[in-house]
């Protein structure tokens, strides 16, 4: 207990010092270092611990260096000691062999307890609302669930809300990133990957595509408008008033490699994204997922996809490919 | 007929390219003048019997040597197209097809083509000098090694003008390497390429262990084995459990593509995520494999230039073969991103921070070894010098990427690529280049000259920070790696402009070795004496350049460090003088076997590579009678008489 | 590098045996990089075991009996060619040869069954193409039977140089590399049987 009350308060410390120097020092274009929600702070936050406790280590060995071969070259009439033979000290390396180790215990413990932090719901206080990312060659679509409205290359959220983000491909893998907002997740055919990241307040944030995927992989950026609740939900109103729906054909026209502007639909069909989530998904549960009705919204519902996308991924046993991916 | 013809021209050769045809144009020039130069001096028969058919590690080493800069400036040149496209925004000098084979091109061969042949270079050029021996284990396996490596980065490098490049990332990640979205002969280039020069690179691992373990002088314990043996034998380890499962993986790729199996695709039950855990599998000790060699350099180098023992010897040794095992427990570091389980995350998190314990351990020992000695500035030791700071900052931006959450904001992003590079050349490159200057005299029987290399040296130190420090900066604005342009919203243009001109630093730097190798040849100070850096291993105690059979009596070995140490002795007149007995000495006969044997297998990529099986059942025949033939072969070695070791060694100065 | 054709000194000998068991250890280690290799391609059918996508699975298809008597019929291969070495130890070379034939008839036996099957399941919809598993299972077990082949004609050139040159220092090197790698490819055919067919069926 009051070792983790002791590390708060160190933390505090190092980040009040660090905190000042970095945020004069870099202009909002340091998208990373300008963090705008729960996640990204805490991504932040974490940098600026990694990299004191690194300078801790780095900053003492350059002094030395510099003190080490300036004093000890080679020049007529130095006077510093000169000792051929002294080449080990028990002492010296115990030391060496130690202080990397604690560093890397105390970066250690922060890494896993955010690792595990960042799996969650970051704002326990509001329920999570859920929009779902297609990476496609070379557009990003993204489907809202619980509004029944899809776009194509941006991407609009209420400020204040959780956002949980279940991120799938039917292209090459891509990622997905919004920096201000919080690091990024891969994009992958065939599964399901989700994230929470939340906009604490109203603005404009840039996305990037991070992983290549071919010819026109430059040009899948998008922006993430965060807007008042009451403003969200003008939008989606006006959007199903004065947009087109999406139908099964204009997707398959999405599909195609190329470059779009931004689209909006008033609507997509029913269960797409789970259909193309399983549309690569393995044989044997694949009609499983075709079969089920395609769930509307709501809580209930996500559970039963969860259920079934679990057992798709079950039979990866490598690192890495166990995806407990879409279940809370 | 002729339309046949010029239809498969049309596909066959790239065309379109402005720069494409500048390149056929100097490839045609140049290999007539080659053609030209070798009939004109009537040196075909030299370079048959000295060269192609060689068996001798030292010459292999120099064909390595030769072959790995060659890619470093092919490597290069593609690095500075890059930077140029990215100086400014918005530029429209490369398309983004045109952009993407260029990264792609440019990461293969910088690893696989340039980093693994020079580490070879030095492996054959000094190993066995070092041990004591008269050659490696397997001379005839390590010509094979040479030829499939070599034939293997050729059939790389031909898709640049033949066929297409490979566009997909350097380790071209399925499902965007699949015949989907990959259709031609560009991705099976890459993956014969690095095949036919990975069954090369495994058996050089096999070799040198053997060679390590068997062919030490006699009374070199292990604990007195110099640590660059020490490095080369982890480097090793990691080789022969790492390469089989590149092997594997790209064989698996190509049967995707090939036989349409559904190993990585992403409809019939392919798995594309199976693709990044196996190449990282590799990929992941790969980064080692040329690393730890680079940390045995700077560990003869610190002691030779510090005139001090190495300090903490056997703690320098177990961190190398810590290194080589918890290089295979951390590939899943390459793809935190993926959303797997928090446990699996956190696992492979804390094993790349404790990878960063032993390494920091070496740097102590490196910085105390120079405490209490007297540093003298010789191009080698400049390099070590400059290696620490840039190896160490490097190593930190490591550990910061190892913070798993932290890395969701760091991934694919220049942060990432500012890493790498810091590490790759601050690491790799720079204790390559030291090595190359340190060993060079024992292989040439000259020096380098000093001034023109300071150029060199100061051009590629200030030119990598300011090519490289930028690149931090433009990961935390979101700038991700491979974009082939961007805007100017985005804010990215100085630090880009910044990191093009360091880039071209570096290349300037690159100019002036080249430059220095030239003028050295002739003006070059001559190295009379064997040692001319006052070393401390048995390398020096020989003539430069080392007669073929190394050494004309196999020394006696009583410390580490034995030359130095024979060295004091005769110092201060304690010194024995043993009567050397020269004996005849068995040596391997030249081969051509292996060259032509690797010219097969080129037929064999080469065929797959179009989906011609005929060609490639015709390699594959062809490399089958060479095994055959070689198995054939009893008459493999033969004895130098006595008198020619006489003769060899008065020759080079030395009466024995 | 001039070459020089004088043998006949007197340390020919232990040159020779040194370095023929350098050669055993190199050996030993290529094994190593090949049980790394096989490592990986049980790992990719452990992956690839459930991914039929809709096609045939390997317990529809797997005919045991004659999976069955292609693992005897290797047992038995590696047993002779323990026997091989015997006679080699004893010096016989014509005892050598007979048993190294014998080795080689089951291992062509071998080979030939496990085309057959290939030939069968092909027949039944299942090829390289179907799915993810029998893309891995064609790659791990067909990998294993090029292995078998290409010690099958590796035996052959050993035979012809047996006869040539009888039993030296060299020829010793051979047969003992030979028979460590065709142990090994046994040893691997137990671990592939018990994988992918016993548990395949069950």
């Amino acid at each position: 207990m009051s070792g983790g009350k002791m590390l708060r308060h160190i933390q505090f410390w190092i980040l009040a010092v660090l905190g000042t120097v970095l945020l004069t020092g870099c202009g909002s274009e340091y998208l990373v270092l300008n963090p705008k929600g729960p996640v990204a702070e805490t991504q932040y936050n974490l940098i600026i611990i990694s990299t004191i406790l690194v300078a801790v280590i780095i900053v003492p060995v350059l002094a030395l260096t510099a003190f080490i071969v300036y004093r000890y070259r080679d020049t007529p009439g130095n006077k510093a000691s000169y000792k051929p033979e002294w080449a080990h000290s028990t002492t010296l390396e115990v030391i060496w062999w130690i202080i990397p180790i604690i560093i890397v215990a105390l970066l250690g413990y922060f890494t896993v307890r955010d690792i595990y932090v960042l799996k969650e719901n970051p704002n326990k206080e509001v329920a999570p609302m859920t929009i779902q990312v297609t990476a496609l060659d070379w557009k990003w679509m993204f489907t809202y669930p619980e509004q029944n409205i899809a776009t194509v290359n941006h991407l609009e959220i209420p400020a204040g809300v959780p956002i949980r983000f279940q991120v799938s491909a039917d292209a090459p893998m891509n990622s997905f990133w919004v920096p201000e907002l919080g690091g990024q997740i891969y994009a992958m055919a065939g599964m399901a990957t989700e994230l929470y990241l939340q906009a604490d307040e109203p603005g404009t944030f840039a996305g990037f595509s991070s992983n290549f995927s071919g010819e026109g992989f430059a040009k899948m950026q998008f922006d993430v408008v965060a807007k008042p609740k009451d403003e969200f939900d003008n939008w989606v109103k006006e959007v199903k008033g004065t947009t087109p729906a999406m139908t099964k054909a204009d997707y398959e026209e999405l599909r195609k490699p190329g470059v779009t502007d931004k689209v909006t639909y008033s609507a997509f069909p029913e269960g797409m994204f789970e259909e193309i989530v399983a549309k690569y998904g393995h044989g044997h549960d694949m009609d499983y997922v075709m079969e089920k009705p395609p769930a509307p919204a709501g809580d209930k519902s996500s559970n039963e996809t969860s259920k079934n996308t679990q057992q798709q991924t079950e039979s990866h046993n490598m690192p890495g490919m166990n995806h407990s991916s879409m279940n809370h | 007929m002729w339309e046949n013809i010029k239809d498969f021209a049309s596909t066959f050769f790239v065309t379109g390219d402005p720069l494409i045809y500048g390149a056929d144009v100097s490839i045609v020039l140049s290999m007539v003048a080659i053609v030209f130069v070798l009939t004109k001096y009537k040196k075909w028969g030299w370079l048959w019997r000295e060269w192609l058919t060689t068996v001798d590690h030292k010459r292999i080493g120099i064909m390595y040597l030769i072959a790995s800069l060659l890619m470093l400036f092919r490597g290069g040149v593609d690095a500075l197209l890059m930077r140029l496209q990215l100086a400014f925004p918005n530029v429209e000098f490369l398309n983004s097809d045109h952009y993407n084979a260029i990264f792609t091109t440019h990461g293969t061969i910088m690893i696989l083509f340039m980093a693994m042949p020079m580490m070879f270079a030095l492996f054959n050029m000094v190993v066995p000098l070092q041990l004591g021996a008269r050659d490696v284990a397997y001379p005839f396996l390590n010509a094979l090694s040479f030829w499939l490596f070599m034939l293997g980065a050729m059939l790389f490098n031909i898709s640049f003008v033949i066929g297409g490049s490979p566009d997909a990332g350097w380790l071209s990640y399925p499902p965007l390497s699949q015949n989907e979205f990959s259709p031609g002969p560009g991705q099976n280039f890459y993956i014969w390429g690095i095949q036919i020069s990975g069954i090369g690179s495994l058996a050089t691992g096999i070799n040198f262990i053997v060679t390590i373990l068997k062919m030490r002088a006699p009374g070199m314990k292990l604990y007195k084995m110099p640590l660059f043996s020490w490095s080369v034998l982890s480097s090793c380890i990691m080789i022969i459990f790492a390469f089989p499962i590149l092997t594997v993986t790209l064989a698996l790729l190509f049967l995707d593509r090939f036989a349409g199996a559904h190993f990585f695709t992403m409809d019939g039950g392919g798995n594309p995520m199976m693709y990044l855990n196996l190449i990282w599998m590799w990929g992941h000790p790969e980064v080692y494999i040329v690393v730890v060699p680079a940390f045995g350099i700077f560990s003869e180098i610190v002691a030779t230039f510090a005139r001090k023992t190495i300090f903490g010897y056997k703690s320098m040794v177990w961190a190398m073969m810590v290194i080589a095992i918890a290089s295979f427990f951390t590939w899943a570091h390459h793809f935190f991103t993926m959303g797997t389980s928090a446990s699996v995350i956190a696992f492979f998190a804390i094993s790349t921070m404790i990878i960063g314990i032993p390494t920091g351990v070496k740097v102590f020992n490196w910085l105390f070894t120079m405490y209490r000695g007297r540093i003298s500035f010789q191009q080698p030791m400049l390099w070590t010098i400059a290696f620490i700071p840039c190896f160490v900052i490097g190593g930190a931006t490591g550990v910061m990427l190892a913070v798993a959450p932290a890395d969701y904001q760091y991934h694919n992003s220049y942060f990432l690529v500012a890493h790498f590079h810091q590490v790759l050349i601050g690491g790799v490159v720079f204790g390559y280049l030291a090595g190359i200057y340190y060993w060079w005299p024992k292989l040439f029987g000259f020096k380098l000259d000093e001034k023109l290399g300071k150029w060199g040296f100061w051009f590629w130190n200030i030119g990598f920070y300011v090519c490289f420090m930028p690149q931090y900066a433009l990961g935390f604005m979101g700038m991700t790696r491979r974009y082939y342009t961007y805007g100017w919203d985005r804010g990215w243009a100085d630090m880009n402009l910044v990191s093009t001109v360091g880039a071209f630093m570096m290349g300037i730097g690159f100019i002036f070795q080249v430059w220095q190798i030239a003028y050295s040849i002739k003006h070059g100070e001559r190295d009379t004496t064997g040692d001319p850096w006052n070393g401390r291993t048995l390398e020096w105690s020989i003539p430069s350049p080392a007669p073929f059979y190394n050494f004309a009596v196999v020394p006696e070995v009583k410390e580490a460090d034995d030359w130095w140490a024979t060295k004091q002795a005769k110092a201060n007149g304690t010194y024995k003088e043993q009567p050397a007995k020269l004996e005849p000495i068995h040596m391997p006969k030249n081969s051509g076997i292996p060259f032509i044997m690797a010219n097969f297998w080129f037929l064999v990529g080469f065929g797959f590579t179009f989906g011609w099986v005929w060609m490639a059942v015709i390699g594959f025949i062809g490399v089958f009678a060479c095994m055959w033939a070689r198995s054939f072969q009893y008459d493999t070695d033969y004895y130098v008489p006595v008198e020619e070791v006489r003769r060899t060694e008065a020759s080079l100065g030395r009466v024995v | 590098m001039a070459q020089h054709h004088d043998h006949g000194h007197g340390h020919d000998h232990d040159h020779h045996e040194e370095h023929e068991q350098l050669k055993v250890l190199g050996f030993w280690i290529f094994v190593v990089t090949d049980c790394v290799l096989f490592g990986t391609l049980f790992a990719t059918y452990a992956v690839m075991m459930n991914s039929f996508a809709g096609g045939p699975t390997g317990q529809e298809l797997f005919q045991l009996p004659g999976v069955i008597a292609s693992t005897f019929i290797l047992l038995t291969s590696s047993f002779t060619s323990g026997l091989a070495v015997l006679a080699m130890n004893k010096g016989n070379v014509k005892q050598l040869i007979a048993w190294l034939a014998v080795t080689g008839l089951l291992g062509l036996s071998f080979v030939v069954l496990e085309v057959t099957e290939f030939m069968h399941l092909m027949s039944e919809g299942a090829t390289m193409a179907t799915s993810g598993y029998w893309s891995a299972f064609y790659t791990l077990v067909g990998t294993h039977g090029l292995h078998v082949t290409l010690g099958l004609f590796w035996m052959t050139a050993l035979i012809m140089q047996l006869k040539r040159r009888g039993i030296s220092a060299v020829t010793r090197r051979k047969i003992t590399n030979f028979s460590l790698y065709w142990h090994f490819l046994d040893v691997v055919w137990i671990f592939l049987f018990t994988v992918v067919y016993l548990m395949g069926v069950m």
